[in-house]
């Protein structure tokens, strides 16, 4: 019923974005949606842009829970070379591939612990507790590949970048599944709307018996199992461990596909949804101009405009400028709003400003 | 000594101590040369982490420095290069646009109440672009007033060398100083840092203090662009990535609480110099490897953290205590 249509709605100017950008895709470069099956597997531009925007879709996951917590993992893209490099050291010693999953995985769920309990116990700033692992992070990678490139030559590792399943690339099969297989964990339990009331009011959180401590954890140990999942598959494509180059900056793609997803950067309501398609809608930009001949030069440029363009859309003054605009006969959209789940941005900072003015 | 300047003392305390370890082992360390060096080598961050600290001190966060660095340069390379105008000239070009750009991101920032992170990623996506539209490649410069700016320097006692941009650096940090201790606007800064809504109910003009302080971050990065120029003698847009992190990092390791409204600009001197000496170190040592030092920066960075945190929560403590005494 109004599950779906409210989810549509939230869905919509995300698809509508995206539609958009295919489409001048489309116009520039017409085989663009051309899909064709070889060897057992699809090939095609599109098919491509979901396989290169594997690794962002699967940050933005993590990056989401912990955005809608009101925090910011900036760590997201060194815990990527950490894990890449644990797992390819580990294949160079000849470990079997559950080892090297297992260890290379388990790393990410430290790092993510290792954030949280800063975040959550120590109540660090998350921007600052994260900078911490951004900034070692990378040399610890280095560390663990002694500066060089490590190669490896294990097939199993290697399908999980360029294997397929089902027809499809492994990393599109990999972050689809995990992605849906989140949001729906987190939908369709109790998740969600506690760790958005953490996001909204961490202190009203706690008051209503909320372990805010444990959701806080909980989101930083997910963006870590995300980021461990994109350094492997980014690792298995080039067969190589690059502690320098493997997820540099895409913590700040991540966190753009979730603002792109039309998540607030001040926490409470989230779709993870959403951000796979703002992750999409990134991949799309980046390889749309890639493939309409614009010289690359211009490839940031643009990028800054469509960021600026979304987030003038978003805008909590323009919006409330709207409101004005619209007529005010029917008001039945905010109280859908509000049923779809939890309290808005808007709604968060109106808590906020009541608490500070009590207090 | 109290709890405000506690951060500051701790970061002089462990610079001093760590100099010290560094001289037991190597003498040679204790010469103005490698001073001499460490100012110079370390201008062009320390001009910019002045910038950074206004806009931290605020509650803010400027990602768009290292874009804006990089876009100077390019910006200087291509007009000394492709045309007949004097460095000068350049310069006060270079430094308008930079600080418009600030100060458009601070509007933006202020009257669509966007939150920072997002407007300066914006921003430094934008300034990279730009330095690529101006050119891909590594432009050398080779006017002859470069080389008259590179070749003015002050030899200290011992031979040690006082370039220009090192010390431009520590101009730019006494200039920095000055406005944060002494002027209305420092003052303004500070009670946002605070508190935007408590700002503004005490008469803070909100809008033209951020602004100012975008603008401001905006033009120290320009001028540090500038010394990187004249410190690389050339323009090139794939250089500084990442510099805002050191910056931010130099921040927190000389003392500012990133939440804003507690810090000292000075204490940002130090925290750059204790990032160049952890370099220099490896350099002396040889056998050290270079991520060495983004290791020893992250723990050290965690470590200020921490002590920032027991100091505050030993203040409020005793505030808690001497409350209840009264």
């Amino acid at each position: 019923m109004s599950g779906a249509k409210a989810l549509g709605r939230r869905l919509l100017p995300q698809c509508v974005a995206l539609a958009a950008i295919l489409i001048l895709i489309w116009f520039n470069f017409p085989g663009f949606f051309a899909i064709e099956m070889q060897n057992g597997r699809l090939y095609g531009s599109l098919i491509d842009v979901m396989n290169r925007g594997a690794p962002v879709a699967l940050l933005a996951v993590g990056m989401t829970l912990v955005i809608a917590t009101r925090g910011i993992d900036l760590s997201v893209g060194a815990v990527m070379a950490i894990c890449g490099a644990v797992a390819a050291a580990s294949s160079v010693r000849g470990d079997p591939l559950a080892v090297t999953l297992v260890m290379s995985l388990g790393i990410g769920l430290l790092c993510g612990l290792w954030n949280g309990v800063l975040v959550a116990i120590l109540n660090i700033q998350p921007i600052v507790a994260t900078l911490v692992l951004m900034v070692a992070g990378r040399g610890i990678a280095q560390l663990i590949t002694e500066g060089a490139i490590l190669t490896f030559n294990d097939p199993g590792l290697i399908f999980i970048g360029s294997g397929s399943l089902f027809g499809l690339p492994m990393p599109v099969v990999l972050w689809l599944v995990f992605g849906i297989a989140v949001a729906l964990i987190i939908r369709r339990t109790a998740l969600g709307l506690l760790i958005e009331a953490t996001g909204v009011n961490r202190r009203a959180a706690t008051l209503s018996g909320i372990q805010a401590p444990a959701f806080l954890i909980m989101a930083y140990v997910l963006s870590g199992l995300c980021a461990a999942l994109a350094g492997l598959i980014v690792t298995a494509d080039i067969r190589g461990a690059d502690a320098n180059n493997a997820g540099l900056w895409l913590e700040l793609d991540a966190i753009l596909a979730v603002v792109v997803g039309g998540n607030s950067l001040l926490g409470g309501r989230f779709s993870i949804i959403a951000s796979l398609i703002g992750a999409m809608i990134i991949q799309a930009v980046n390889t749309g101009i890639l493939l309409s001949g614009f010289p690359p030069e211009f490839n940031l440029i643009i990028k800054a405009a469509i960021i600026v363009l979304i987030l003038l859309i978003q805008s909590p003054r323009l919006s409330h400028l709207a409101a004005f605009v619209r007529p005010a006969g029917p008001a039945a959209p905010a109280q859908g709003k509000s049923v779809a789940g939890g309290a808005s941005a808007g709604d968060a900072r109106d808590i906020k400003k009541l608490e500070r003015t009590a207090s | 000594m109290n709890a405000k300047t506690l951060p500051l003392i701790a970061t002089l305390v462990i610079f001093i101590a760590a100099f010290a370890i560094c001289t037991l082992q190597y003498p040679t360390m204790l010469s103005t040369r490698v001073i001499g060096n460490l100012l110079t080598d370390n201008a062009f961050l320390g001009i910019a982490a002045v910038g950074m600290t206004f806009v931290i001190l605020s509650g803010g966060i400027d990602l768009s420095i290292g874009s804006v660095i990089a876009f100077t340069s390019v910006f200087l390379a291509v007009m000394l290069e492709g045309t007949s105008i004097h460095p000068l000239l350049a310069f006060v070009l270079a430094l308008a646009i930079t600080t418009a750009f600030g100060a458009l991101m601070g509007a933006i920032i202020h009257f669509l109440e966007m939150p920072p992170f997002i407007v300066t990623l914006a921003g430094m996506f934008l300034a990279r672009g730009m330095a690529f539209v101006l050119s891909i490649d590594s432009i050398p410069i080779r006017h002859p007033f470069y080389a008259t700016l590179k070749s003015a320097y002050w030899v200290m006692p011992g031979g040690g060398r006082l370039t220009l941009i090192g010390g431009a650096m520590l101009l730019v940090f006494l200039a920095g100083i000055i406005i944060a201790q002494r002027t209305r606007f420092g003052t303004n800064v500070y009670a946002l840092g605070g508190g935007a809504h408590t700002a503004a109910l005490m008469g803070v003009p909100v809008g033209r203090t951020t602004i100012g302080i975008y603008a401001l971050s905006g033009f120290v990065a320009g001028l540090s662009g500038i010394a990187y120029s004249l410190y690389t003698s050339a323009g090139y847009s794939l250089a500084t990535v990442g510099v805002e992190l050191d910056a931010i990092a130099a921040v927190v390791i000389g003392g500012t609480l990133l939440t804003g409204g507690a810090g000292f600009v000075g204490g940002t001197l130090i925290g750059v110099l204790i990032q160049g000496l952890i370099q220099t170190y490896i350099t002396f040592d040889g056998t050290l490897s270079s991520w060495w030092t983004k290791i020893l920066i992250g723990g050290l960075l965690f470590a200020f953290i921490l002590l920032q945190k027991g100091i505050l929560s030993l203040s409020s403590g005793r505030r808690r205590l001497t409350m209840k005494g009264a």
